[in-house]
């Protein structure tokens, strides 16, 4: 039975081996400067890179945590702190449940409340989907991450007479600040990666985006472009898209494991 | 928080200090304040997933409206006509899922179980390390080496195969495109194994200790402890994994869209190109002509998300049967 559960395991690992390798086989050779300096070219020149779509999701990324930093903080900091019996449940619930939300119905949400006022696709609509994504993951982490400081800071703080907001803002948030820049980590590292929600909200862009009220490039969204086109040279550049993106996301989760190595709930 | 309840005075459940020690612990202003600041993100997080419920359901009202409930049985999906029906997406969706769960569901389990109960401690945290890494992949990655890489293996050898040696069954005829519900299938449990695993992994580790030593005490072997003491008592927990698994199959959108042939027609062969919800959304939303059009997509959308809000909501209930809901999901 033993041999049959190993067995099982290591099945389950082949296919990150395989995607790995033929990633690093397709993609390496592809990759250059030229592809982090220029835009894309044209069918049929060389050369051509995408500079525009790292430069998009830096950006997108940017406003999504600037949606969902402050808002997943605060909520986590209030699940692990509060010692009400409903709203947290609820939250707890809601969050757990948006967690599994397809990512494009964030979308499309997005693109009802910004996209169709403002009447254009644009960095701010596909920016806000992403931090809507952000939100239940940064606020799960903060709320595990401030439950580990331990009661006796809380109480330290306390017993000087300090007022409650300023032991849970001054000393159990800073406390905790490592573990939930990592949280913050892991959801920019699974939102890197998002292309459904981008489709139809920042909707790509071949060029230097003009506005945050325009359309904008992201790397993910130009992965998808060149891998169903049919010119090699773009599966080429969709292959050095896909090495260069599943290094950084693979970046920042491994950084925020061996960041958080240590600090889990102990069994 | 101090300035939920009435401060002072029995607020020593939280800390050992007696309550004279807590000089005027009164809600002063900067309690109040901060207790204001972290209430309003709390609400604008729930004011926000109910609006997206209402803005799906507002956009779609005109399509609810207009084809009612035959929207979820008609098969027949012609934008120039403005006739949509969304039966093909719902099957596709159903079909690739479950073809995907069928494939996942028992290499997650002995991956589990392996990983819980029956691995030397030394080798458990690179293989949970590498699981996890899967679960990092960014789908399009994943759809982008299924096109280049999958699709070629199950035209050129697999599907062939297939058809040569299973072909009277309905489930193995047609032509071997390699694109199609297989490929759809093969792709998603891939991507799903690693959420299974994981989440199968903590239901197993909150087992309390006691169960097995019971087991061990009334002589069992190691596979017995875990099948009769384990697996038995995480059954309901490990019911949620999978479910959760099939929330996260449901709504999958770029890996599919890119293997599955996106065509809007049910058929019972493997080897047929299909169409999923999510798949028809990420292809047609910025192609959508009419306001009918986004309508109907739109309420795919909202479809989509009540579904996947149901299963993941009964998932999440089960999953917290046994080991409670603060040991935090790592997904």
């Amino acid at each position: 039975m033993s041999g049959l559960t190993f067995g099982a395991a290591l099945l389950v690992i082949c296919p990150l081996l395989l995607i790995l390798g033929f990633l690093l086989y397709q993609g390496a050779s592809a990759v250059n400067v030229d592809f982090f300096v220029h835009l894309p070219k044209p069918v049929g020149e060389a050369g051509g890179g995408v500079a525009n779509a790292i430069v998009g999701s830096l950006i997108m990324i940017g406003l999504a945590v600037a949606v969902g930093l402050p808002v997943g903080i605060l909520g986590g900091v209030y699940l692990a702190e509060s010692r009400d019996l409903r709203l947290p449940w609820v939250l707890r619930f809601v969050a757990d449940v948006m967690n599994g939300v397809p990512s494009i119905v964030f979308g499309i949400f997005a693109y009802t409340v910004v996209v169709l006022p403002m009447r254009r696709f644009s960095a701010l609509a596909g920016g806000l989907a992403l931090g809507l994504i952000m939100v239940p993951i940064v606020l799960r982490t903060t709320e595990e991450m401030v439950r580990l400081v331990p009661n006796a800071l809380r109480e330290a703080g306390l017993g000087l007479g300090l007022p409650q907001w300023k032991v849970s803002l001054r000393i159990v948030i800073p406390a905790a600040r490592a573990g939930i820049i990592t949280g913050v980590m892991v959801a920019v590292a699974r939102i890197a990666g998002e292309t459904a929600p981008l489709l139809f909200t920042a909707l790509g862009n071949r060029f230097w985006h003009q506005g945050l009220d325009q359309p904008i490039a992201a790397l993910p969204l130009q992965i998808y472009a060149y891998a169903i086109a049919p010119y090699d040279d773009w599966h080429r550049q969709a292959w050095a898209g896909a090495l260069v993106l599943i290094t950084l996301v693979f970046m920042a989760s491994l950084a925020a494991r061996v960041a958080t190595r240590g600090r889990t709930i102990a069994r | 928080m101090v300035g939920d309840s009435t401060a002072g005075v029995g607020t020593a459940d939280r800390l050992s200090l007696p309550p004279r020690a807590i000089s005027e612990v009164r809600a002063g202003l900067g309690d109040r304040v901060y207790t204001a600041v972290v209430l309003a993100s709390v609400w604008l997080v729930l004011l926000l997933a109910a609006g997206l419920v209402v803005a799906l359901v507002w956009e779609s009202w005109e399509a609810i409206r207009t084809f009612g409930f035959a929207f979820l049985v008609t098969s027949h999906w012609d934008p120039v006509a403005g006739e949509f029906g969304a039966l093909p997406f719902i099957y596709g969706t159903l079909v690739s899922s479950a073809l995907a769960l069928l494939i996942a569901v028992p290499l997650s389990l002995g991956a589990a179980i392996f990983l819980a109960e029956l691995a030397p401690s030394w080798i458990r945290p690179p293989i949970s390390f590498l699981i996890e890494m899967l679960a990092a992949v960014p789908s399009v990655v994943y759809g982008l080496w299924g096109i280049f890489v999958l699709v070629p293996w199950l035209r050129d050898w697999v599907q062939p195969t297939l058809g040569r040696t299973l072909g009277f069954l309905p489930l193995f005829q047609g032509p071997p495109y390699g694109i199609g519900m297989l490929a759809a299938g093969i792709i998603l449990s891939i991507m799903v194994v690693p959420y299974i695993t994981s989440v199968s992994r903590e239901v197993l580790l909150a087992v309390p200790g006691s169960q097995r030593e019971a087991a061990l005490g009334l002589g069992a072997t190691r596979w017995e402890t875990t099948r009769i003491a384990v697996l038995r008592y995480g059954r309901s927990g490990l019911v949620g994994a999978v479910l959760l698994g099939l929330g996260r199959a449901l709504g999958e959108t770029m890996a599919v869209t890119m293997v599955i042939g996106n065509r809007p027609e049910i058929a019972a062969s493997l080897f047929a190109p299909g169409y999923t919800m999510a798949s028809v959304l990420a292809n047609e939303f910025t192609e959508a002509t009419s306001d009918l059009y986004v309508s109907a997509l739109v309420e795919i959308g909202l479809l989509l998300l009540v579904v996947t809000v149901i299963v993941n909501g009964m998932a999440r209930l089960l999953v917290w049967s046994v080991g409670g809901p603060v040991r935090g999901t790592r997904e």
